[in-house]
């Protein structure tokens, strides 16, 4: 069952390219494209589907219809969305074999900065547009500067995306002097909490973000690049890859992708403050790792995420019906990523093994 | 080395057959060892040779055929039962760890002890003897393992082959992950532990190293025997190679061509530097030409090509394609000026190994491929097809990844990749290191139809005789000088040999 679902799911895939269609005239070649798909993305998301329809279950179980309603289906899909964006973001620079801690912080800093912006331009009808640029500008100037302190500075991405974590912090602490900022554009909150079709604005906005970052991962020649350095640094440079360039717009891109979930967490919440994402970065990386994104780099997969943050938010969920313990909930995500990693790295010891012949111990 | 006129052997191997699945591995292997002696075990990849080895080490188990360890017929049942009788193995990827020191390397899974408690000054002190024994007492016992050469991680494993009363050493491509200086180290430890009467049986393609060391010669091909027992001195090359590969290779290396007077210069090399390696080199090289870098390993060869090309920054003197002056530094100047690497780490340097044959062979072009940055993964896979095609790249399967090819047929995607680019200068650095015999035939006829194409080719090699046999002209270099340049045809082995001698001398 959950077999057949994969291949739906994954359907856009094989069909979106008109040349495929025409070049996959031999059934040698489609077989190898389904057989690509299964060792792909599709084939690892197979035990995301069990976990996430084992998740399913077990709300429908304890909590009945109540799970099961269309509102609480969209209160699961709104908690999703904030990390969603940043978790497709994160996407990317663990693809290159990169990571970035600082998108929490990033987050704060925009939210910060954003509803500042509300305040100083409040008398302008161009409130909005002007808010929503600067917010993303934030979240690219945090970027570029991982970005250049990382290709250029020959900085572990790990220590200057954790640096970038307490300096954005900080000044989002001394930007808001420790307040909580109002968000005094309702335009931008009403809109940011109105519905669309049925569907949160909020919601609408993780699915054209998810959307646009798997054409952007699988694609594009930027998606390649990606995955190039990520499989094979040293490889990509001397084939004549501009490999830092693109490492910078890597960090630029999770960046901007911080200032969107920046946005969208001032409109859920109507305020900027130095708390909001606060360790969102670890959640973000989690849903990614679980996703079935190589750490490594060299493979990444925006479906995985996408089911990586869905099956967190409706862990939240079924655990909120039940009215029990965040500890336990903790406890609980603590459990999946540990097995999603332990899958990952059956995964790869089966690659290594295939291919090296491990020597065996005299 | 073999004085008795027919000496029991110590190993004597009949009718080996081995199936998995599907595969016939071995058909039918003899191999017949004496004591004190170095017999090479010589196949392509893929002929049976790690099976053979795994079968006498005891981890695999035949399905027919008979073993007799000094005249007695024996059951390798299991690694622990190859050990006891004597028989060690020396694998390619060696098996020590790091994190300990020699000592503890050396009786790791045999360690000294009483009710638990190590012995550690008795062990330290056999282990001393064990390395003198090796020619290497200067080692500290007690020294981690991890700070090694992989030279001398080689003598720790051997030792511990020693430690356990060893009378047969297999090793596998032993020379395979040492340099020149360390290749000579190894045979003079393969003549001690020759000269104590242990036999020594030498995996290897090197056909130069076998002449070196070997004292006698077996040849599997398709998992069969295709010759035994050869007298290393009385066996031509030619006819190691026609056992090996089943077909004449009467001449291994494509005829020449001669270049034409008005061929032009495509690259040109003016006063170029790399502080600290090299400085002042000048030279150029003509559309259709290859020339040969020869020179040991710390010639600084692989530093003269990589700074052509970008990877390192020229720190003073300037490069030309046509006419066309490069931007010192960048990889992405020369590759747009029609420069291409093959470099000398395939793996780590050249090849994304998890991604399929296609995409390695446009990551230099894919961008071409593409419009307003979407890419044509179908255009891509076409090209890629061409290219396999043309070069007879197998398997013919361009979704393959990298990872399961062979060495050969990773050189071939990276000879694709510049095609697809449409190179016209490549530098190759070591194109065959790691490539069976038979596979290198192809590798050097197709470096000789591209150069014919019109490509200016530079090509370096450990092996001065492919150096000297592929190309048209060669530099002699040692520590980053230009000792000569001559054709190709008017300098032997010895001539560059004696060059880099008085060379260092001077």
């Amino acid at each position: 069952m959950s077999k057949q679902k994969i291949e739906v799911a994954e359907q856009p895939i094989a069909a979106s390219t008109q040349k495929q269609a025409e070049n996959s005239g031999t059934s040698h070649r489609s077989g190898g494209l389904v057989q690509n798909l299964m060792h792909g993305p599709a084939g690892r998301s197979l035990g995301l589907v069990v976990a996430l329809v084992v998740l399913v279950l077990i709300g429908l179980i304890t909590s009945g219809d109540r799970f099961t309603s269309s509102e609480n289906m969209l209160v699961i899909l709104r908690h999703a969305s904030i990390i969603g964006v940043l978790s497709i973001g994160v996407t990317f620079v663990i693809t290159a074999g990169g990571i970035d801690l600082s998108v929490g912080s990033v987050l704060g800093l925009t939210s910060v900065v954003g509803s500042l912006t509300a305040v100083q331009a409040a008398a302008s009808d161009s409130t909005w547009l002007i808010m929503v640029v600067v917010s993303l500008l934030v979240g690219a100037i945090a970027g570029l500067i991982n970005g250049v302190i990382i290709a250029y500075g020959n900085v572990v991405a790990f220590i200057a995306t954790l640096a970038t974590l307490v300096a954005a912090r900080g000044l989002a602490e001394i930007i808001s002097e420790r307040r909580t900022l109002l968000v005094t554009n309702t335009d931008f909150t009403k809109f940011m909490r109105a519905d669309f079709l049925g569907v949160p604005v909020l919601v609408w906005i993780f699915a054209l973000v998810a959307a646009a970052g798997w054409f952007l991962l699988n694609r594009t020649t930027f998606g390649r690049r990606t995955v190039a350095i990520g499989g094979n640094l040293e490889a990509s440079r001397l084939a004549g890859i501009k490999v830092k360039r693109h490492i910078v717009s890597l960090y630029v891109l999770v960046g901007v992708a911080a200032g969107i979930a920046g946005l969208m967490m001032m409109g859920r919440t109507t305020s900027g403050t130095s708390t909001h994402g606060y360790l969102y970065e670890l959640d973000a990386i989690a849903a990614v790792v679980v996703g079935g994104t190589l750490l490594v780099g060299g493979r990444g997969t925006i479906m995985g995420t996408v089911f990586g943050v869905l099956i967190f938010s409706t862990l939240t969920n079924v655990f909120t019906q039940n009215n029990m313990d965040t500890s336990v909930q903790a406890l609980a995500k603590g459990a999946i990523i540990v097995l999603a990693v332990l899958l990952q790295q059956r995964f790869a010891s089966g690659k290594v093994r295939k291919a090296k012949k491990l020597p065996l111990k005299v | 080395m073999l004085k008795d006129e027919n000496p029991r052997p110590l190993l004597d191997v009949r009718g080996l057959t081995k199936r998995f699945g599907a595969v016939q591995a071995l058909k039918g292997v003899d191999l017949s060892v004496l004591p004190g002696e170095v017999h090479c075990v010589m196949g392509q990849n893929g002929a049976g040779k790690s099976t053979l080895i795994k079968t006498l080490s005891g981890v695999h188990q035949p399905d027919s055929g008979e073993i007799f360890w000094d005249g007695e017929k024996v059951d390798l049942s299991t690694p622990t039962a190859a050990l006891s009788l004597g028989i060690a193995t020396m694998y390619q990827e060696l098996d020590v760890v790091d994190g300990l020191s020699i000592t503890e390397n050396i009786f790791l899974g045999h360690e000294r002890a009483t009710g638990g408690v190590l012995h550690v000054k008795k062990a330290n002190a056999i282990a001393r003897t064990l390395l003198k024994r090796l020619g290497h007492g200067s080692l500290s016992p007690s020294r981690e393992v991890g700070t090694l050469s992989a030279a001398n991680k080689q003598i720790v494993s051997m030792a511990r082959a020693l430690s356990r009363d060893t009378k047969l050493i297999i090793m596998d491509e032993p020379s395979a992950i040492l340099d020149a200086g360390e290749v000579q180290n190894l045979f003079r430890v393969v003549r001690e532990l020759t000269a104590q009467g242990i036999a020594v049986v030498y995996i290897s393609h090197r056909l130069e190293e076998i002449r070196e060391i070997g004292d006698r010669i077996s040849v599997i091909k398709d998992g069969q025997s295709t010759a035994n027992n050869m007298d290393v001195a009385d066996t031509p090359k030619a006819e190691l190679i026609r056992r090996m590969t089943g077909r004449d290779v009467s001449n291994v290396f494509p005829e020449r061509t001669p270049i034409s007077v008005t061929a032009p210069v495509v690259l040109e090399v003016t006063d170029l530097e790399l502080a600290g390696h090299f400085d002042k080199l000048s030279f150029s090289v003509r559309a259709g030409e290859i020339l040969g870098f020869a020179g040991l390993v710390g010639s600084q060869r692989s530093e003269i090509i990589e700074t052509i090309y970008g990877a390192r920054k020229a720190s003073a003197g300037q490069v030309t394609v046509n006419g066309k002056r490069l931007t010192a530094g960048s990889v992405t100047s020369a590759v747009t000026a029609g420069i291409g690497l093959s470099p000398e780490e395939r793996k780590s340097q050249g090849l994304i190994l998890d991604e399929p044959i296609y995409k390695n062979v446009t990551l230099s072009t894919f961008e071409r491929f593409s419009r307003t940055g979407l890419l044509d993964e179908a255009a891509e896979r076409r090209a890629a097809s061409e290219q396999i095609e043309a070069l007879e790249l197998r398997p013919a399967d361009p979704q393959r990844p990298a990872r399961t090819l062979s060495g050969g047929n990773q050189q071939k995607i990276l000879l694709a990749r510049w095609l697809v680019h449409g190179t016209k200068v490549l530098l190759l650095d070591e194109p065959t290191r790691g490539v069976d015999v038979g596979a290198r035939a192809e590798i050097y006829t197709l470096i000789r139809r591209l150069a014919d194409a019109g490509t200016a080719i530079i090509i370096i090699s450990s092996e001065i005789e492919e150096v000297l046999g592929l190309s048209d002209n060669v530099l002699v270099i040692d520590n980053g000088q230009v000792l000569a340049q001559k054709t190709a045809t008017e300098i032997d082995e010895h001539g560059v040999l004696d060059l880099v001698m008085k060379g260092s001398a001077a």
